[in-house]
């Protein structure tokens, strides 16, 4: 492994120290150290960890929120867990899983989420082996398709599903029927993506040593092929149940009515009105259920990447 | 292959005649013509029927016509029977009425873009080149946004925004204010810090990406030749990074000229309505004729040329890889 720049100043700093550079006497006046070619970037060590916590920081505390004992979403209160499971005392319709209407959308969004997962990623996985391997106008036209659907702003996507279901499909209902389609239409680019970009890194020289050795070309992408591309597959399985489980702008387009909404829509709908830690708990459940699913994924990943090196950087290689 | 062995086997022959005849590049077997499009044909269909068909939709009801008594959409499917009139009448209005929320739009996603760029630089050079060990825990922090809801990552703003809020408690407490502020209440300052703070993680990872690849021979190379740290950044990082850095642009530009939810949330006020806005409310009331597919049309002819350039970006870097 070839040395990275970033850790020669260590190493320089505990043998002799720096070289003052030429036009500073010493490294300690506030201009020395300035002018040091090889000082720490502590202000950019500063600027990074206050990003992270801006970032972070305000959804840790929505989180705590959901655990408040008063009706403030502002304040903490103290703990309790009425928001979640009720308390007697309170009025226990307000919590979230106690509440009919936000149990229905809770079951609504795991619905729409396993259920767009489970037909969108299987579909953009062979679409991805289909197209690396078939030339001509006609796959080249549909990557262009994926690729747009991919870049195009949602509320684009979501108002054109929704006239489209509306004026052309009359047989689909908007409802859960509707907002399906829609989400797979809008996921289905991420597994292509995801897996071209890993198949084109793994090239074509495993399945072609599998069909020399006597595979036939089923048995080459089931036994080769496949196995090599299950880490790009977890990834998109986990990128695509996150980004469903929170999608209320294509979704709330397409709802039947307050019961057909996704927990999404409704802390959407609430956020703009009646804020409750209720609305916290919600939240917080949609960011465990994506947790789950991201853990267990990473879990998956760990057992068939096992032995291999470099994990976490692959994995985000897969993201960017 | 060598030619030998399959010589003696008649079927191999046959096969390796079969794959000449077809044209295609020499693969290790031999493949049935109809074999990888059944792969690809089922999520061709679908993005045909349900990507592509929908867009067909939009257009037919832009140039078509009203019923005249509910004032709801009629969609024409032929287009030698499109009229413009809906049409023209709603450019009027873009260019007329709307005027001020576009002027607005464009304002405030430059300047979130500006401050997005800014800060995702910073963060992204700081971990690619500096993260050193702690690399693995930095991803994993800059990743975490992208598993939070959106929609949790604004609530939680909302919450700290409000006037009994935390935001405005230290702002009093340090006496930077004598009251408390009412941020929520059409602040641009807060939409334009909400659209930074919702698209920004969107901006890091790519920029991550690219950075991290740099190959550091060649920052030494500038540093050998006399630049100092500043100059080797501004003369060899950053126009190498470029094609990066308009990618990242782009990334985030694009949802941002479609946001609605982000303003509606943060201020709701008219002071701060936004383009996507517009689509928005014109979604929610009923008898505004074709105004959402003709908006709709509006901002994806608008937005047509940086998605264009996206997509061949994200094409190129493919093939690269």
């Amino acid at each position: 492994m070839s040395k990275t720049v970033s850790e020669r100043p260590r190493v320089d700093r505990r043998s002799e120290g720096p070289v003052p550079p030429a036009g500073s006497r010493s490294t300690r006046t506030p201009l020395g150290w300035w002018r040091n070619p090889w000082r720490r970037p502590r202000i950019l060590a500063t600027l990074t960890w206050a990003y992270l916590a801006w970032s972070l920081l305000p959804v840790l505390i929505a989180v705590g929120i959901s655990f408040n004992s008063g009706r403030s979403n502002s304040v903490w209160q103290g703990f309790s867990t009425q928001w979640w499971w009720g308390h007697p005392s309170a009025d226990p319709s307000g919590a979230l899983f106690v509440s009919p209407e936000l149990r229905a959308a809770m079951i609504q969004s795991l619905r729409l989420s396993f259920l767009t997962m489970f037909i969108a990623v299987p579909l953009g996985v062979a679409f991805a082996i289909g197209i690396s391997r078939w030339r001509g106008p006609v796959p080249a036209g549909a990557n262009f398709l994926m690729l747009f659907s991919f870049v195009i702003p949602e509320i684009i996507v979501g108002i054109s599903m929704f006239l489209f279901f509306t004026y052309l499909l009359k047989f689909v209902h908007l409802g859960t029927g509707g907002q399906l389609l829609a989400l797979v239409t809008y996921q289905i680019s991420y597994p292509v993506i995801i897996v071209r970009a890993r198949m084109l890194s793994i090239g074509k020289e495993y399945e072609e040593a599998a069909t020399d050795l006597g595979a036939s070309p089923t048995q080459a992408i089931r036994r080769v092929l496949l196995p090599l591309l299950y880490p790009a597959i977890l990834v998109s399985f986990a990128l695509v149940f996150a980004d469903t489980i929170d999608d209320f702008i294509t979704v709330r387009y397409l709802s039947a009515g307050a019961n057909t909404e996704p927990l999404s829509v409704k802390i959407y709908n609430f956020s703009r009105g009646a804020l409750t830690p209720a609305i916290n708990a919600a939240a917080t459940f949609l960011l465990f259920s994506t947790l789950v699913v991201a853990v267990i994924g990473v879990l998956l990943y760990r057992r068939i990447t096992r032995g291999q090196r470099g994990q976490t950087q692959e994995m985000t290689e897969h993201l960017t | 292959m060598s030619a030998k062995e399959p010589a003696s086997r008649p079927r191999l022959r046959l096969r390796l005649r079969r794959r000449r005849r077809s044209g295609e590049e020499a693969t290790g077997a031999w493949y049935p013509r109809w074999y990888w499009p059944t792969f690809a044909f089922p999520g061709t269909l679908w993005v045909l029927v349900l990507f592509l068909l929908p867009f067909y939709v939009v257009v037919s009801i832009a140039f078509g016509t009203v019923d005249p008594v509910f004032q709801s959409p009629l969609p024409v499917y032929e287009p030698w029977f499109w009229t413009t009139k809906y049409l023209l009448e709603e450019w009027d209005l873009v260019t007329g009425q709307f005027r001020s929320v576009e002027v607005r739009t464009l304002v405030y996603v430059l300047v979130a873009t500006a401050i997005c760029l800014v800060i995702a630089y910073t963060v992204a050079y700081y971990v690619a080149r500096f993260g050193g060990k702690r690399k693995g825990l930095f991803l994993t922090l800059l990743i975490a946004p992208f598993f939070i809801s959106y929609l949790m990552r604004m609530l939680s703003w909302v919450e700290l925004l409000q006037p009994n809020g935390y935001v405005n408690s230290v702002l009093t407490f340090l006496h930077i204010t004598p009251h408390p502020i009412n941020w929520l209440a059409g602040v641009p300052f807060t939409v334009v810090v909400g659209l930074v703070y919702g698209y920004i993680p969107y901006m890091i990872l790519p920029l991550y990406g690219f950075l991290d690849r740099i190959d550091q021979s060649q920052l030494e190379a500038g540093r050998d030749l006399g630049a100092n740290p500043f100059w080797t950044f501004v003369r060899v990082t950053l126009p190498l990074s470029k094609p990066a850095i308009l990618a990242s642009l782009v990334i985030v530009t694009l949802p941002m000229f479609g946001d609605y939810y982000t303003n509606n949330l943060l201020s709701g006020s008219p002071k701060t309505t936004m383009f996507g806005n517009l689509l928005d409310n014109s979604m929610e009331a009923t008898g505004q004729g074709p105004e959402a597919a003709i908006l709709v049309l509006f901002l994806a002819v608008f937005l047509l040329i940086p998605m264009l350039y996206y997509m061949r970006e994200t094409a190129k870097a493919q093939r690269q890889q």
